[in-house]
């Protein structure tokens, strides 16, 4: 963590809780897609709205995580200085997986379809 | 000339929230790269800041507009099931791309490609509009993090692309059609 002592700088730990989040919720779409598309019983779980079926639930989860990991990061990063490598590294890492995950080959492949 | 109600909220669904989504992107990355390489020192006047700021949060609105009607609106007309013993397929999109193995990877393909990765334009662009208010022109202050909002600015854009592109292959292989026939034009 470095300390700043530029008053005008604003700290970067509001920002790299909206980043750091964005990667969580992305990574999170990808593994309840997977995990829908591998278990029935997952994919009952989050059919929270018949007529959209099992995408309602697996993108509103995506969603409360998204939203929980930035109202938590923001309160515990508010007015600090955080390694924005490391979160970009992080976020980054979490958005890579949550593409992949969603990609319908890899997917197949992660379950030997 | 007439359209139907479904034809006409699919229209909406990609050619008034997708494509208007597609077509600010430049827009964005030149407003985010602008303000950032123009300093924590750069006097912007304040309707700029205000209009930069109207535009990020405007292409937030549009992505959330484009994934929720898509999702909650148009994708449970492509999905539904016809009754037993129904032979005409072209009012279930989902069934009528499966009834062949020469159009079935659009829906397997396509289709779950679409419906997923959709979602992290919205997620990314909130948080792409949030990070822009709050630290404007303070941005070139933080150059990883101005790095990272342009990076998932790119990976919204090549959502969007994945799924507009989808969206209108599907939409060519099996439309969605039906409800009432809204008269656009009449000719006498």
């Amino acid at each position: 963590m470095n300390a700043t002592h530029d008053p005008m700088r604003l700290p970067n730990g509001p920002g790299a809780a909206a980043i750091l989040s964005a990667g969580t919720g992305s990574g999170a779409l990808g593994v309840f897609a997977l995990a829908s598309d591998a278990s029935p019983v997952v994919r009952h779980a989050f059919t929270i709205w018949p007529p959209s079926g099992d995408l309602s639930g697996v993108t509103l989860a995506a969603i409360v995580v998204w939203l929980v990991a930035w109202f938590g990061l923001s309160r515990l990063w508010t007015a600090r200085d955080v390694g924005l490598v490391r979160v970009n590294v992080a976020a980054f890492a979490m958005l890579i997986v949550g593409l992949l995950l969603t990609f319908p080959p890899f997917m197949d492949l992660l379950q030997g379809k | 000339m007439e359209i139907s109600f479904r034809d006409l909220i699919t229209v909406l669904h990609g050619m008034g929230f997708g494509a208007l989504f597609m077509l600010a992107f430049s827009g964005a990355i030149g407003v985010i790269y602008a303000t950032a390489v123009g300093g924590a020192q750069w006097v912007v006047p304040h309707r700029t800041t205000i209009m930069f700021r109207f535009y990020l949060i405007s292409m937030a609105a549009l992505a959330w507009l484009a994934v929720l009607s898509g999702a909650y609106i148009i994708y449970p007309w492509y999905r539904a099931v016809p009754p037993a013993g129904t032979t005409d397929l072209s009012l279930y999109p989902r069934q009528l791309l499966l009834s062949s193995p020469l159009t079935a990877g659009w829906h397997v393909i396509g289709m779950e490609w679409k419906e997923h990765i959709a979602w992290f334009t919205p997620i990314a662009m909130t948080m792409v509009a949030y990070v822009f208010i709050k630290y404007g022109p303070q941005l070139a202050l933080h150059r990883h993090m101005r790095n990272a909002v342009l990076g998932f600015t790119a990976v919204a854009f090549f959502a969007t692309a994945v799924a507009g592109g989808f969206g209108a292959f599907l939409n060519k292989y099996a439309p969605v059609r039906g409800g009432h026939e809204i008269v656009l034009f009449e000719q006498h």
